[in-house]
């Protein structure tokens, strides 16, 4: 699936596209640390995963087109690794004693009932085990839910914020680039060849959503993002996303939303810095641009027009109003 | 109440038991009074009886289970192809919301604490019947009516709710779900949960003052320790529910915006509230069936259960965090706090290990032999032991970002449901049938049973883990977009259908010990509890003898002196078998 992601889906360490700076954490002491919680973790994993190897299997996930993707995706690897690992020795025991000790004579067996070391044993091992688990979570989900400041432009290394502000509705998306003044909105996805509206962002840069809702609750999702949030009315949702590689990433709404709750799709294609400038300026020359006051639904959007056709091709010129781009 | 009066009569010494002992019924059973009552329908519309209501639950129960198995099957074949045209979307959404609110409102619940523990708990207690009979009767019949409340909605205008079994505000408005069948809905939930507040209420006052002489707190069987924590959560959990139904209610019809964001109300308050509700519910379903296999276990090992206190202890702790950990199913929501939710719902691993070390403690050095029951409650094993382990990868915020509302999640739920309501379910039901109609249920139709469910159960479920890791969003009635997407769900469905198919050798079983009954006398199984005492089926009042109750498997001590408990010595050498009970007997 979402065979769109081009290349090998390899490390995704620190080579990432190094022209516009990954907002990563800086090499030196971060790194050693990482590599450290690394090595914890491959412990963790120690049968499957060599210690210090920056190799993790995927267990049919994706392995994360976004910094915060890939985070989850090696906490994931790690706990599937670990749960297969406590797991086929659980079933390992109920097999070896459903055939160890099937009924073989009429003898009634020693009739003991509890031994209290060995259920010591097996009530603080999975707690040593659960806190182990726990801790990891809780180290990526920090990296996960971090944010840049609300309104910054750049980050502390420099790079970029682009902020991009998405309406979730029955049965669409709307993605508004407030600092672009660009707009792009389409509903209800219909036929195997639409993949809604194209959400498009540079990669290896920040992009900042502010996810909300105009009527009832949507799950933003990007598989390859390895991340999904809610858009509910009365909710303003923050979070970041950094994409790694360029591609074109399928996203659906994923919380049931009413009938047409299948036809809910929308995409992400991350380019290069430059081209996401001159799309931005094409979009705004060709007048979708951020509605004043006007409702979503009242756009006079048909139903399967997902205006983001002329979109699709990247312009080969960039116009004169590349000016908007941050 | 006077059951008891005899006991000493019948510590009489026998000889010893084999496993073809059976308990003293035969001996007494012309001692039984004549139950003068109403016989035929009168008797099932009138009865008090906890046995006659424990069979009523279970009936109902069963029958709501297979309409909405054939619900599964129809959505199932709806998603066998990326663009199938076999239901509508309304019609798809209407599907799967009855689905799931039967199964999870009709079937799972009532059937284990409406059915099996209103027949088995009395009975493992030595009571004569439930301590509040006729409110007993009151639980039966609201369930009833709700059940014919919720399927009704199928029949009015509009269909029936579609907004899921979570009906999640502010979806579940009259704006956004106008139409009598959402209320109808909600109606249901209101008559369904009343009855369970009932029957916890009769269960936990039963088990607190109804248990015979000698069978003290840590003397009971696990099924009944089980029954009554559930007992305590459910009247922790259901009033909330009850509550927040009653809130949606007003919002739909009396003008009120308690969640509307348009008159200043919280949609993300009916999350709280319902999972406040859904979690403990969770354990609701499943404790009672974890009780159940705690039962079977021991008995088709000839072992005592190994660690009952830590049993009870587990079982404990379970109910406690499960109380504290609702919000792990609003982590996408972005306005819980992540840690505090995450650390206890990861905690829960840690009783639930215990139950498995426990159950396999008890099996091991058994005489494991592989009746139907027995079967069910090793695929019970199985089936939690991989809807438990990929629970754990959702309790984790991050973990649960990538996989939440994606199949994975309905995935890892029906593991964890089919695996106790089903395995678990089943197997009790094949094994108190036996004292439930003093009748046995055919060996060789139940494996076929056991063996096309347990293929029928990976089938369809292993699949549905990499469809939602590949990203498949649950609820959708078409993926044109996702045609890849085609060949897991077929396997899915193909599996769906074998255990669909699995249930017609159930229905032949059953038939089968109507027509050819094979008698089973009082205790079949050479089983522990106190329920193996009595006749199969039970007197009108259960019991008229007892006998003496000095551990939680007196009828296994009546039948086995020789061979009662050992409260040490777990590493006794083989040559010390057969000299257990020159060991501290039975007392704890």
């Amino acid at each position: 699936m979402n065979a769109s992601t081009p290349g090998t889906p390899g490390p995704l360490g620190p080579d990432v596209p190094a022209s516009d700076g990954p907002t990563t954490a800086p090499a030196g002491a971060g790194r050693s640390r990482r590599r450290r919680r690394r090595l914890a973790l491959g412990a963790l994993a120690a049968p499957v995963v060599l210690a210090g190897c920056n190799w993790y299997p995927s267990y049919g996930a994706s392995r994360g087109a976004t910094a915060q993707g890939s985070d989850t995706f090696k906490l994931y690897s790690g706990m599937m690794t670990a749960g297969i690992v406590i797991g086929g020795i659980v079933a390992a025991l109920i097999l070896w004693s459903v055939f160890r000790y099937r009924r073989r004579s009429d003898e009634i067996p020693h009739q003991f009932h509890e031994n209290l070391a060995i259920e010591a044993v097996y009530t603080l091992l999975p707690i040593v085990i659960v806190l182990t688990i726990f801790a990891f979570t809780v180290i990526t989900e920090n990296k996960v839910m971090a944010t840049q400041p609300a309104n910054a432009t750049v980050t502390s290394t420099g790079t970029p914020v682009v902020d991009i502000t998405v309406t979730a509705f029955q049965w669409g998306w709307r993605f508004d680039y407030p600092n672009l003044n660009v707009d792009v909105t389409g509903e209800l996805t219909n036929g195997p060849d639409n993949h809604g509206p194209q959400m498009v962002v540079p990669a290896g840069q920040t992009v900042q959503i502010t996810l909300v809702s105009a009527d009832v609750i949507h799950g933003f999702y990007v598989r390859d993002f390895n991340f999904s949030r809610y858009a509910q009315p009365g909710v303003v949702n923050v979070f970041d996303l950094n994409v790694l590689r360029q591609g074109t990433y399928d996203g659906q709404c994923t919380q049931f939303c009413g009938l047409y709750h299948s036809q809910m799709l929308f995409s992400v294609r991350a380019v290069t810095p430059t081209a996401f400038r001159a799309w931005a300026a094409s979009e705004v020359a060709a007048g979708h641009t951020i509605p004043r006051l006007s409702p979503v639904g009242a756009q006079g959007t048909a139903p399967g027009d997902t205006r983001v056709t002329p979109s699709n091709a990247l312009p080969s010129t960039s116009t004169a109003t590349a000016k908007a781009a941050a | 109440m006077t059951t008891t009066a005899d006991r000493p009569d019948v510590l009489a010494p026998e000889a010893p038991g084999g496993p073809g002992h059976h308990g003293p019924e035969a001996d007494h059973a012309h001692e039984v009074h004549e139950h003068h009552g109403p016989t035929g329908i009168l008797k099932w519309l009138t009865s008090t009886d906890h046995k006659v209501i424990g069979q009523s639950y279970m009936i109902t129960a069963l029958v709501v289970f297979f309409i909405s198995g054939v619900m599964a099957l129809l959505i199932r074949a709806q998603l066998m192809s990326p663009n199938g045209s076999l239901l509508s979307p309304q019609v798809y959404n209407e599907l799967f919301t009855m689905h799931g609110s039967v199964m999870l409102y009709l079937f799972a619940g009532p059937f284990a604490f409406g059915g099996l523990a209103n027949y088995i708990v009395p009975l493992q207690i030595g009571a004569p019947d439930m301590a509040f009979p006729r409110l007993n009767a009151l639980s039966y019949w609201l369930f009833l009516g709700g059940s014919i409340t919720m399927l009704s909605g199928f029949f009015v205008s509009g269909g029936a709710a579609s907004f899921g079994w979570v009906a999640y505000a502010p979806l579940s408005t009259a704006t956004n779900s106008p139409g009598a069948g959402a209320d109808l809905w909600l109606m249901a939930l209101g008559l369904t949960g009343f009855s369970a507040i009932f029957t916890a209420v009769n269960l936990i006052a039963t088990i607190f003052y109804l248990r015979a002489p000698g069978m003290t707190m840590f003397r009971m069987p696990i099924f009944t320790w089980n029954m009554l924590v559930t007992g305590i959560l459910i009247l922790i959990a259901f009033p909330v529910l009850f509550s927040a139904v009653v809130m949606l209610f007003c919002d739909r019809h009396f003008g009120t915006h308690i969640f509307s964001v348009q008159g200043g109300g919280v949609p993300v308050l009916w999350q709280h509230l319902f999972w406040f509700f859904g979690h403990p519910e969770v354990y609701i379903l499943a404790l009672p069936y974890f009780g159940v296999v705690t039962e079977i276990i021991p008995v088709f090992s000839r072992k005592p259960l190994f660690g009952y206190r830590g049993m009870v202890v587990a079982t404990m702790s379970i109910a406690a965090l499960s109380t504290g950990v609702w919000a792990h199913h609003m982590f996408t929501t972005g306005v819980v706090l992540l840690p505090f939710f995450s650390l206890l719902s990861l905690l829960i691993a840690v009783p639930t290990g215990i139950k498995f070390f426990n159950w396999i403690g008890t099996m091991w050095r058994g005489q494991i032999s592989f009746r139907v029951p027995m079967l069910f409650s090793i695929g019970f094993l199985f089936a939690f032991l991989m809807g438990g382990v990929t629970g754990v990868l959702l309790a984790s915020p991050p973990v649960d970002f990538q996989t939440h509302d994606t199949y994975f999640v309905v995935a890892h739920f029906h593991q964890v449901l089919i695996g106790t309501t089903v395995f678990a379910g089943f197997a009790g039901f094949y094994f108190w049938y036996p004292k439930m109609y003093g009748r046995m249920l055919r060996e060789s139709l139940g494996k076929l049973h056991f063996w096309l469910l347990f293929i029928g159960f990976w089938l369809a479920f292993i699949p549905q883990y990499l469809l939602g890791l590949d990203g498949m969003p649950r609820r959708i009635v078409n993926y044109n977009q996702h045609a890849a997407w085609q060949t897991l769900n077929v396997v899915s469905s193909v599996g769906a259908f074998i255990i669909g198919f699995s249930f017609l050798f159930f229905f032949a079983n059953v038939i089968q010990s109507w027509r050819k009954p094979v008698r089973a006398g009082s205790n079949p199984w050479d089983g522990h509890a106190l329920e193996w005492f009595t006749s199969s089926p039970p007197p009108h009042h259960n019991y008229t003898h007892l006998p003496l109750i000095r551990s939680e498997r007196p009828t296994w001590d009546y039948n086995h002196p020789e061979h009662r408990t050992l409260v040490h010595a777990p590493r006794a050498s083989r040559a010390d078998r057969g000299q257990d009970h020159e060991l501290e007997g039975a007392n704890r």
